[in-house]
């Protein structure tokens, strides 16, 4: 029973993306592919539900048992990660129903997005150092044909960058996985923590430590290791562009959670020192690249990297109040970015163009959108009572109890900043009139294309609202995660000792 | 034999690293696939390398008999060659769509993508 609680997360999408594919063609591809999101869904809820009931979970694929075969285990963070994929995932189905037209879902569209869900999710899931860089893979082939699927030439330009940083980055994470093995000998990540901690060479092991430092921290998108994404984010669908927004960096993040919490314990003087300047750097120069781009979606990009240095700097600080504030933070994240891309693929039906310079009046003709939009854009500045808030405040009481001053200052700093670029938004495609005396009223857009674009966006603000309204459950969650990180014994025992 | 796979991954990474540092993309490439390889080594020698003897269990045994060589390696190895092949082949294919579209392997030149204004800064 409860391995088939794990496996399905990952079947449902595999399963929906060869249905879609062999019905790419007709207009019932959609469909199974709206369907397959809600399955999806159903199916992490159980998931959490088990999890919620009994803890850390685990089950070994084939019977072989740990640390030789393959172990699927959900602990508090693994699982949340998985529910929030399924909404996010469902969120860009229903988007994509009115947005993708039927040349690209005739080229796969629904194929490959479900496929992405899926190595997202198997990502989130696994016990096993291999099957991560396996699910990896998956995760960074969907997302390559993702991007580039339609052919612009900003799509290829953006492709290429996006392509060759992540390969070099997946490289660097695989003779990582290699010397690793080489030291211990097991690959399985509950039983590496003691192989890891008993290792003769610990020098050698920091090495390894930061090959996987670097392989997950292109992925995640940190300073100085970002390039490829304020590059590509802008160019694909917007449907596609908020799911990689979501979801793409913040496996890079968990990979890191994980690895840095469970098996590289050894040097927290030294490996997580770097991550703290790193996440500093991070912060600052994603909220300072924003400053300077007069693009929706780059914009956007750029506040990816700089919320980015939050949650690694939550897991930088190893405290129990800063890993709770990183993982409240990733979660958050995940709703506020991916609805403001989807926001800002409305502005484009709308309005025409994503250059703020070419767009406008959008307060004026659609007042609805506009106070879809406050949400999010709020909630990623921090404002009370969203989301975000409670996110930032953990985060800087966690460095303040640590009377890293300096910490706690740049994270503030950092807010101020991403509450001028959102008002450089809010400015420019919402309160100036459109430069071209376009009024962008909704009717311009028919409502077969508007309703499903606009519903995710409701569904994912009302989440926003709801989190920081009653943040209790969700940061008592985000407590138990924390803590599970931390004293990792359960998720190790679980593991090891179970017999399916 | 490891000391020796060793040398041949650091002249791999060191060619690879090079080749990367060129401005034209297939050059990038040529460092990846070397690279890849650089990588699958990295595996294969760090589960020992044992000559001669083939993880094999005699018929009607459980077990295999004496030393034999650590399978787990080639099977990794094996999984990661054919990931990275699908992934380099995809590569190359938008590497080729890229130059048909873009007509340009420079990756300095390659600037549809980024904001007009800096474009002009640089020039």
């Amino acid at each position: 029973m409860t391995s088939w609680l794990l496996v399905m997360p990952i079947a449902v999408p595999f399963a929906t993306a060869v249905l879609a594919y062999l019905m790419r063609r007709a207009p019932a591809g959609r469909w199974i592919s709206l369907t397959g999101s809600v399955l999806s869904l159903v199916a992490s809820i159980a998931l959490l539900m088990a999890v919620l009931d009994e803890g850390v979970i685990a089950a070994q694929m084939s019977n072989w048992d740990a640390p030789f075969g393959i172990t699927l285990v959900a602990d508090y963070l693994g699982v949340v990660m998985v529910v929030i994929t399924a909404i996010t995932g469902l969120a860009t189905a229903i988007y994509a129903l009115g947005e993708i037209p039927e040349r690209l879902e005739r080229l796969g569209y629904h194929a490959l997005f479900q496929t992405l869900i899926a190595g997202v999710t198997g990502a989130f899931l696994t016990g096993d150092l291999f099957n991560l860089y396996v699910w990896f893979e998956v995760m960074l082939i969907s997302s390559f044909g993702l991007l580039v699927l339609g052919g612009t030439r900003e799509q290829l330009d953006a492709g290429i960058k996006y392509v060759a940083l992540n390969l070099v980055s997946t490289l660097i994470f695989l003779s990582g996985i290699g010397l690793l093995y080489g030291v211990t000998g097991t690959l399985n990540m509950a039983d590496l923590r003691d192989a890891v901690a008993n290792s003769e060479d610990q020098t050698l092991i920091t090495v390894i430590a930061m090959m996987f430092m670097v392989g997950f921290g292109v992925k995640a998108g940190v300073f100085p290791l970002f390039f490829w994404l304020p590059a590509s984010y802008h160019t694909p669908s917007f449907a596609v562009s908020a799911v990689f927004a979501g979801l793409l960096t913040k496996v890079g993040v968990y990979a890191m959670m994980r690895m840095f919490t469970l098996v590289f314990v050894g040097d927290i003087g030294f490996t997580h020192e770097i991550l703290i300047w790193v996440s500093l750097a991070t912060m600052l120069t994603g909220v300072l690249g924003a400053a300077a781009q007069t693009d929706f979606r780059k914009i956007l990009s750029f506040h990816i990297i700089s919320q980015i240095g939050y949650m690694t700097l939550g897991l930088a600080l190893y405290t129990p109040l800063a890993l709770m504030g990183g993982v409240f933070y990733l979660v958050h994240h995940i709703i506020v970015k991916a609805n403001l891309f989807l926001v800002s693929g409305v502005a484009y039906k709308l309005t025409g163009s994503t250059d703020l310079n070419r767009i406008g009046g959008l307060y004026k003709s659609s007042p609805f959108l506009a106070a879809l939009f406050i949400v999010p854009a709020f909630s990623l500045a921090g404002f009370p009572p969203l989301s975000g808030f409670w996110a930032k405040y953990l985060i800087v009481k966690a460095s303040i109890e640590l009377e890293m001053w300096f910490v706690a200052f740049i994270a503030l700093f950092v807010g101020l900043l991403t509450i001028f670029s959102m008002t450089k938004i809010w400015g420019m495609a919402f309160w100036k009139p459109h430069p071209d005396g376009i009024e962008p009223v909704p009717t311009r857009v028919p409502a077969h294309i508007r309703l499903p674009m606009m519903l995710p966006i409701i569904g994912l603000a009302t989440m926003t609202v709801l989190i920081g309204l009653f943040p209790e459950p969700f940061v008592q969650f985000a407590e138990t995660a924390a803590a599970q990180l931390l004293d990792p014994s359960d998720y190790v025992t679980t593991v090891l000792g179970a017999q399916r | 034999m490891e000391a020796l796979t060793a040398l041949v991954v650091g002249v791999l990474v060191a060619a690879s690293v090079y080749l990367m540092l060129a401005r034209n993309f297939m050059r990038f490439l040529f460092g990846l696939i070397l690279l890849s390889n650089a990588a699958n080594l990295v595996i294969f020698a760090s589960g020992r390398m044992t000559k001669g003897a083939p993880a094999l269990v005699p018929y009607g045994a459980d077990t295999p008999a004496g030393v034999v060589g650590n399978a787990l390696p080639q099977a990794l190895v094996l999984t990661a060659i054919v990931i990275g092949f699908g992934l380099l082949a995809f590569t190359l294919a938008l590497a080729f769509e890229t130059y048909r579209r873009l007509r340009t392997m420079d990756t300095d030149k390659m600037r549809v993508a980024e904001p007009k204004d800096a474009d002009e800064d640089k020039k």
